[in-house]
């Protein structure tokens, strides 16, 4: 029979219908109690409702007593009434200071003082330890939980962070481009402005609207336009030709503001440092230009017996970086008041000509070099202690590197053989991503003001650009918040 | 172990508690990564694997320790036994494994017994190991080369043996405490705790 009653207490129970036995009184029946016990005292609970109501109607006071002692007293004066003051207990507790403190309440109060600041009652009880060194662990041990711990966060370059289309965004003719390697013919203008140097001529593409402007074109038909280099506030662009001039163009009123010429052969790289412009030329001397003086050729850098093709000053203006086709790789300090002007760091690493070059935005003193078709190397250095922290064979000439910010990488611009775009993470060097779409050798490479899409220039004449680093649309608005709040330059340096 | 037996003893409780601290404190060293875990052997005690350690040092230190434990207990003059775990290069106290143990002073000598299985205790001792162990879940880590000390708080008249010290109670600061299961041999009642060093969320 047993089964039936259980069959029973079941029904019962999905029933819904029965009281519950053990269970709280539902919210009515509490009510309804409620309300019987105030019946039965309804005189008290009139008069408590009164006396909480919560919008007085008497003028604010902080209770009914306060209110009613004027109408007692019938005046607006002050009059102390002695009898209900407890001048007995007032001059007892006033005296008493002087009475002698009862010993007792005084170890009771450090009995619990102890055991509040030390977890135990040193009258009752003492700690005792065994003497004698403490035991270590082994030297080098390092605690192997540490495992354990860091699993917590996903290895950063297992997760796929975003999808990276492989085809361009855009494509862009380059028509009568110069297939040369050692010439630095794209960059793009903080005033998203990208200047293409084609043949003897230069164009500016608004990478906004997408409007054309043919800046400037050489006189002679024989010279052309080896290198190009944006301001850092983007209004003025420096041109380096094949004449050995350095040409400085104001491009909102499209005129020529100076042509310098120091140089003895042609100029193919540029670098920008406020207003000190270095150019490198095929002599392998290095010129300094101060842009505001008339005698503008301030120092020379010499260094190099070869063609200088790369030329990249540091984010923060310390260091000029040069690269040249004798395969070295020179760090120069900074220009100071009659300070030291050698060379920091001189690289020999690279086989072939270094003609990429990176300094690192987010990490100083982080630079990256490419070598040329018989080198193959991106080489990350650390020019502080003038060490190679990382070095990777790419299988193919490296034209141009460039750091990308918004997901931490580097991409490099290949020639031969593979002809392509390829993204790597940094600092691990792991392949995030290749785009193999153009047909000739990358030459150059730029990255847009915005740092979400990269530039190309190829030798198959036309210039393509990689939206790649595309920030998702929330961390991008966090990051405009950022820099928001941390305009100060305290904030800045912290970074 | 003598289930048979009916009553547990001074004697036998002393020994019970002795052996568990014996255990918990090497479970404490192996789970928080105190020595390199290749020093630690594995044995089965309490119908669940525990680890020893091998290191003839430490062994030594130990078993110094939990004999004169052994002794206080039978006295009934330990009240608490706490496991300190501090920094090597700052002698900063990280953790602190508080051990309180109760005695029921009016039991003496080998006479009186109580009424538990031996089964019944070791069932509480489990789950306190258990706890043991599964703190590594929320405990920090102890990312610095650690060292640890015990401290036996006993009677204020128990006389000092030799090799002993007194110490200081080595408290933490600002410290977060996680109470852990209590066992009792009826005679012995410890209370375990546990405090570790707050750590400021990012």
């Amino acid at each position: 029979m047993a089964q039936f009653v259980f069959e029973n207490d079941m029904h019962s129970l999905l029933k819904l219908d029965m009281p519950i036995t053990n269970a709280p009184m539902a919210r009515w029946q509490r009510k309804s109690a409620s309300a019987n016990t105030s019946a039965l005292s309804p005189s008290k609970s009139m008069n408590r409702s009164l006396g909480k109501s919560k919008t007085p109607n008497k003028t604010p006071g902080k209770n009914g007593k306060l209110q009613c002692t004027p109408s007692k007293v019938g005046g607006d004066r002050y009059i102390p009434s002695r009898s209900n003051k407890q001048m007995d207990v007032a001059s007892f507790l006033l005296s008493k200071d002087n009475e002698p403190v009862d010993p007792n309440a005084s170890t009771e109060m450090q009995k619990a003082w102890s055991v509040n600041l030390n977890g135990y009652d040193v009258e009752e009880a003492k700690i005792l330890h065994l003497g004698g060194k403490p035991l270590n662990a082994p030297e080098g041990y390092q605690n192997n939980l540490r495992v354990l711990y860091s699993q917590v966060t996903t290895p950063v370059s297992m997760k796929k962070s975003r999808y990276i289309s492989t085809v361009p965004d855009r494509i862009l003719d380059a028509p009568d481009l110069r297939n040369d390697f050692y010439l630095n013919l794209l960059d793009w203008s903080s005033q998203n402005l990208l200047a293409v140097a084609l043949h003897n001529s230069v164009y500016l593409w608004d990478a906004s609207q997408g409007d054309i402007t043919l800046l400037m074109k050489m006189e002679q038909e024989q010279d052309y336009i080896c290198s190009v280099s944006w301001v850092k506030e983007g209004n003025y662009l420096a041109i380096g030709t094949s004449d050995g001039k350095v040409q400085l163009w104001d491009v909102e009123k499209q005129k020529r503001l100076r042509s310098m010429a120091s140089h003895t052969a042609r100029v193919c790289s540029l670098s920008w440092n406020n207003h000190i412009l270095s150019s490198g030329s095929r002599s392998g001397h290095i010129h300094h230009h101060d842009v505001r003086v008339p005698d503008h050729h301030i120092f020379t850098l010499t260094g190099h017996s070869q063609e200088v093709c790369g030329l990249k000053w540091s984010p923060d203006g310390k260091y000029l970086a040069s690269g040249g086709n004798d395969n070295l790789v020179y760090v120069w300090p900074g220009l100071t008041e009659g300070g030291n002007q050698g060379a920091i760091n001189c690289f020999t690493s690279h086989q072939g000509a270094v003609k990429a070059l990176a300094w690192c935005p987010w990490q100083p003193n982080i630079l990256a070099s490419g070598g040329g078709t018989s080198d193959r190397h991106i080489r990350i250095w650390n020019t502080h202690t003038g060490t190679c922290t990382n070095s990777l064979d790419t299988q193919s000439q490296i034209s141009s590197l460039v750091f990308a910010p918004n997901y931490k990488e580097l991409v490099s611009g290949h020639g031969f053989a593979c002809d392509g775009l390829v993204i790597w993470k940094y600092p691990s060097m792991t392949k995030v991503a290749e785009f193999l779409g153009h047909e000739g050798r990358v030459l150059n490479l730029t990255l847009s003001p915005d740092c979400s899409t990269v530039a190309s220039v190829a030798a198959d004449e036309t210039v393509r650009l990689w939206k790649c680093f595309e920030l998702d649309p929330l961390t991008k608005k966090a990051k405009e918040k950022m820099a928001k709040s941390t305009n100060s330059i305290i904030h800045q340096g912290i970074r | 172990m003598s289930s048979t037996l009916k009553g547990i003893t001074l004697k036998g409780s002393a020994e019970l508690v002795a052996e568990f601290f014996s255990f918990g404190i090497n479970s404490i060293l192996y789970q928080r990564g105190i020595y390199p875990p290749e020093t630690f052997t594995r044995v089965t005690q309490y119908d669940m694997s525990l680890y020893l350690t091998v290191d003839p040092n430490l062994k030594t230190y130990l078993n110094d320790v939990v004999t004169q434990l052994k002794g206080w207990l039978f006295d009934c003059t330990v009240q608490k036994l706490v496991l300190v775990i501090t920094c090597l290069e700052t002698n900063e106290v990280l953790e602190r494994w508080q051990f309180d143990i109760e005695c029921d002073k009016t039991i003496t000598g080998s006479s009186g017994t109580r009424e538990k299985s031996i089964k019944a205790i070791q069932e509480e001792i489990r789950s306190v190991i258990r706890q043991i162990t599964a703190t590594v879940t929320f405990l920090p880590l102890l990312e610095t080369a650690c060292s640890f000390d015990l401290l036996i708080y006993t009677d204020k008249d128990q006389v000092v043996p030799e090799k002993w010290e007194e110490s200081g109670p080595k408290m933490i600061a600002d410290s977060e405490e996680v109470r852990l299961r209590t066992f009792t041999t009826t005679i012995h009642k410890v209370s375990s705790m546990v405090a570790y060093k707050r750590t400021d969320c990012i």
